[in-house]
C-alpha cells in the first residue's frame, strides 16, 4: 500500500457514493418536473413540425396563387390558405423557421453578449465596472419597443438583421445578473488560486468565472427565446418584420388580423396558438432549470 | 548583506501595511528570513499575527489596500518585489506553488480534476491539453490519488476532502516549483486525514527535496513537519530557531505561552486550559515597546520603552528583553 499512501477504504467510499455527478442530479430533478418534460417534448414536436415538416407536406411558399386565396380548410389545404393563396399549414412550417431561427440566435447573441460584458465587469470592478454598468443602465433606460421600432426603421429586416436587433437589446438582463455572480465568484478561492497559479485575467474570466454562472446563464436563455419570440411576433405585427415571400408566425398574425372581420378564422389562431405555445414551453422549461440548478447547488 | 547564499527564499525587512478607510494597519513589520533548498520552514502564530500576509507577499497578491513598503524578497537570487505584473505573473505557479486552507473551496467545481491539475503547465509552459493531462496523471500518482487515471475526468464535489487536498497539492507541484507555500493545508481537515496528508508533505519532501514554507496555527503540525520554526506575533517575528531549540529550548515569553497553551492528553481534567490572557494589539497603533508586553507575565517597564533586538546565536535567535532560561 505504498503508492495509496494512507488513503483509507472511507475516501474511496465516499467517492463512489459522490459519483453521481451534479449536473446528472439537475437532470434528475428536471425530469422529475413533469410539466417541464411536457413542455420540452412539446417543444421538441413544434421544431420538428417546423423544420421537417416541410419535407413531408409540400407547399409553394414563393409564388402567390391569386385564385386560391382565402380557401377554407379542407382536404386540398389542411388550414385553408392566405389573402395571396399561400398554404397556411405550409406557411405555419416555414415561418416556424424564420421564428424559431430569429428567437434561437437572438437568444445567443444576448446571452453571449451578456455574459462576457458581465463577467468582465464584475469581474475587473472599479471603474471598468462602473463605466460598463452605466452602459447597461443607459440603454435599459429606453423603452425597448421605441429602440427596436428605430432600428428596424434605419435597416432592411433580415434574419441576420433582426438576430442582431432584438440581441442587441436582450443582452442588458444577463449582463446584470451575471455581472452580480461576478462579484461573488470572484472572491472565492478557487479564482484567486488561479492567480496564485499565474492565470491571467482571460483565463479566469472564460474558465473560471464564466462556466460557474451557467445555471444562471441557463435559465434565463430560455427565458430570452420566449422573450424574442414574443418580439420578432411585435416587431412583424408592426409591419418591421422580413418581407415577404419569407414568412413568420408574427407577420401572419398581423397579416391575418386584417381579415378577421372576414371570419377566416384559420388566418388568425394558428400562428397565434403556435406564438403561445412555443413561449409557454419556454417558460416551463426555464422554471425547471432553475429548481433544477437551485437542487444542485444547495446539495453540493 | 550577504544574499546569494544558496537559499530558496531570502526575505530581508520586508514591511507590509494594508491601508483601511481610517487608518493603516501594519500587517507585517521588518520580518527577516530564509529558507534553503529542501528546507522546511514553519510560520506560527495566533490569527491575524500577519503570517498569511507574508504568505500573499511573497506572490506579490495582497489585498486591496495592502501594499509592500520596503524590504527585499529574492526567490533563488532573483528579486520578486521589482518585477512587473507580467513577470510576477511568471513566476506565480511556476517558481511558487500555493496549498490552500480549504480544499473544498479552492478546487473549482465546473473543472474536472485533471485539468485543474494540468492548468498550471497550461499557463506556464504552453502545454497541449494531452501533455497536461497526462503529467496530471503522474502528479496525482505522486501524491497518492488511486487510479489516478480514472480521477483525472471526476469533478472536486465526487472527491472527500483528504483526496481534494491532494489534487491542490499536485495542482501546486505541477510545475516543480522551487517554494511550495503551505497555507494551513490541515485546518480544514479531520484528524486522521490530516495525518494522511502531512504524512503525504513528509514523503515529498524526502522524494523531490522541496522546500516550504508551511504557514499553520497548530504547533502540532510545526513540530512533525518543520526543520526550522519562525514565530511570529503582531506582525513582527519574534523568535526563529531550528525546531526542536524552539520546542525544548524556548526563550521567548510569547513562544513559551503559545506552547503551554497546548492541551495535552496527560493534563488532569480539573486543570484549566492554559490561555495567555488579553488581546493582541491593534497593529494600526501597536504598543512602542516589545508589542507582547501587554499580555505578558514577566513584563517590566524596559519591556515598554524599546523594542528588544533579535538577540542570541545564529542557529536560534529571539526578541525578547526577559527570556526564558535556556534549560541545558
Amino acid at each position: 500500500m505504498s503508492t495509496a499512501i494512507g488513503l483509507t477504504e472511507r475516501d474511496a467510499a465516499v467517492a463512489e457514493a459522490a459519483a453521481e455527478g451534479g449536473l446528472r442530479l439537475a437532470a434528475d430533478v428536471f425530469l422529475e418536473n413533469k410539466l417541464a418534460l411536457a413542455a420540452a417534448v412539446t417543444f421538441a414536436v413544434i421544431a420538428l413540425f417546423c423544420f421537417v415538416g416541410p419535407l413531408v407536406y409540400h407547399t409553394d411558399q414563393v409564388h402567390t396563387n391569386i385564385s386560391q386565396t382565402t380557401r377554407h380548410p379542407g382536404s386540398a389545404h389542411l388550414l385553408g390558405t392566405d389573402d395571396v393563396g399561400y398554404d397556411e399549414l405550409g406557411r405555419l412550417m416555414v415561418g416556424g423557421q424564420t421564428s424559431l431561427e430569429i428567437a434561437l440566435g437572438a437568444a445567443a447573441v444576448a446571452v453571449v453578449v451578456g455574459v462576457l460584458w458581465g463577467a468582465i465587469a464584475g469581474f475587473f470592478g472599479g471603474i471598468v465596472d462602473a463605466v460598463m454598468m452605466r452602459v447597461v443602465d443607459a440603454v435599459l433606460a429606453i423603452p425597448a419597443l421605441f429602440l427596436l421600432l428605430f432600428l428596424a426603421s434605419i435597416t432592411t429586416a433580415s434574419v441576420g438583421i433582426l438576430i442582431a436587433v432584438v440581441g442587441l437589446i436582450a443582452w442588458l438582463v444577463p449582463a446584470r445578473l451575471v455581472r452580480g455572480e461576478t462579484l461573488s465568484l470572484r472572491t472565492r478561492e478557487y479564482v484567486q488560486a488561479v492567480r496564485v497559479m499565474g492565470g491571467g485575467p482571460l483565463r479566469i474570466i472564460l474558465r473560471h468565472i464564466v462556466p460557474n454562472t451557467i445555471g444562471t446563464v441557463i435559465v434565463n436563455a430560455t427565458f430570452q427565446i420566449a422573450d424574442a419570440i414574443l418580439v420578432v411576433a411585435a416587431l412583424s405585427f408592426l409591419g418591421l418584420g422580413i418581407p415577404p415571400p419569407s414568412a413568420n408566425w408574427g407577420g401572419m398574425l398581423s397579416n391575418g388580423l386584417n381579415y378577421s372581420y372576414a371570419g377566416y378564422w384559420w388566418l388568425v389562431y394558428p400562428p397565434g396558438v403556435a406564438i403561445v405555445i412555443t413561449v409557454v414551453c419556454f417558460n416551463f422549461i426555464g422554471d425547471a432549470l432553475r429548481d433544477a440548478f437551485e437542487v444542485r447547488l444547495r446539495r453540493r | 548583506m550577504s544574499r546569494s547564499d544558496g537559499s530558496v527564499l531570502t526575505v530581508a525587512s520586508l514591511r507590509v501595511v494594508i491601508a483601511l478607510r481610517h487608518s493603516t494597519v501594519r500587517a507585517v513589520d521588518d520580518v527577516s528570513f530564509t529558507i534553503a533548498p529542501g528546507e522546511t520552514v514553519g510560520l506560527v502564530g495566533e490569527s491575524g499575527c500577519g503570517k498569511t500576509t507574508i504568505g500573499l507577499a511573497l506572490l506579490r497578491l495582497l489585498p486591496a489596500g495592502g501594499r509592500i513598503v520596503s524590504g527585499s524578497v529574492r526567490l533563488g537570487g532573483h528579486e520578486l518585489t521589482t518585477l512587473d505584473d507580467e513577470q510576477m505573473r511568471a513566476v506565480r505557479g511556476d517558481r511558487i506553488g500555493i496549498v490552500f486552507q480549504d480544499p473544498l473551496t479552492s478546487l473549482n467545481p465546473t473543472m474536472t480534476i485533471g485539468s485543474q491539475v494540468g492548468e498550471p503547465l497550461r499557463i506556464h509552459r504552453g502545454a497541449t491539453a494531452r501533455t497536461a493531462r497526462d503529467r496530471a496523471a503522474e502528479l496525482l500518482e505522486l501524491v497518492g490519488l488511486p487510479s489516478p487515471s480514472r480521477q483525472l475526468d471526476r469533478y472536486p464535489h465526487q472527491l472527500s476532502g483528504g483526496m481534494r487536498q491532494r489534487v491542490s497539492l499536485a495542482a501546486a507541484l505541477a510545475c516543480d516549483p522551487a517554494l511550495l507555500i503551505a497555507d494551513e493545508p490541515t485546518t480544514a481537515l479531520d484528524v486522521t486525514t490530516q495525518d494522511q496528508i502531512l504524512e503525504l508533505f513528509s514523503r515529498l519532501k524526502r522524494e523531490i527535496g522541496m522546500a516550504v514554507l508551511l504557514i499553520t496555527h497548530d504547533m502540532g503540525v510545526v513540530a512533525g513537519q518543520a526543520d526550522r520554526v519562525l514565530v511570529m506575533y503582531a506582525g513582527k517575528l519574534v523568535e526563529v530557531g531550528a525546531t526542536d531549540q524552539v520546542f525544548y529550548r524556548t526563550r521567548h515569553r510569547y513562544t513559551q505561552a503559545l506552547l503551554e497553551s497546548i492541551p495535552t492528553l496527560t493534563s488532569s481534567r480539573a486543570e484549566a486550559l492554559h490561555s495567555i490572557p488579553g488581546q493582541p494589539p491593534d497593529l494600526a497603533h501597536p504598543p512602542p515597546g516589545c508589542r507582547f508586553a501587554p499580555r505578558c507575565a514577566f513584563m517590566t517597564d524596559e519591556c515598554r520603552a524599546a523594542q528588544p533586538a533579535m538577540s542570541g546565536s545564529q542557529a536560534h535567535t529571539f526578541a525578547c528583553i526577559h527570556p526564558a532560561e535556556a534549560r541545558a
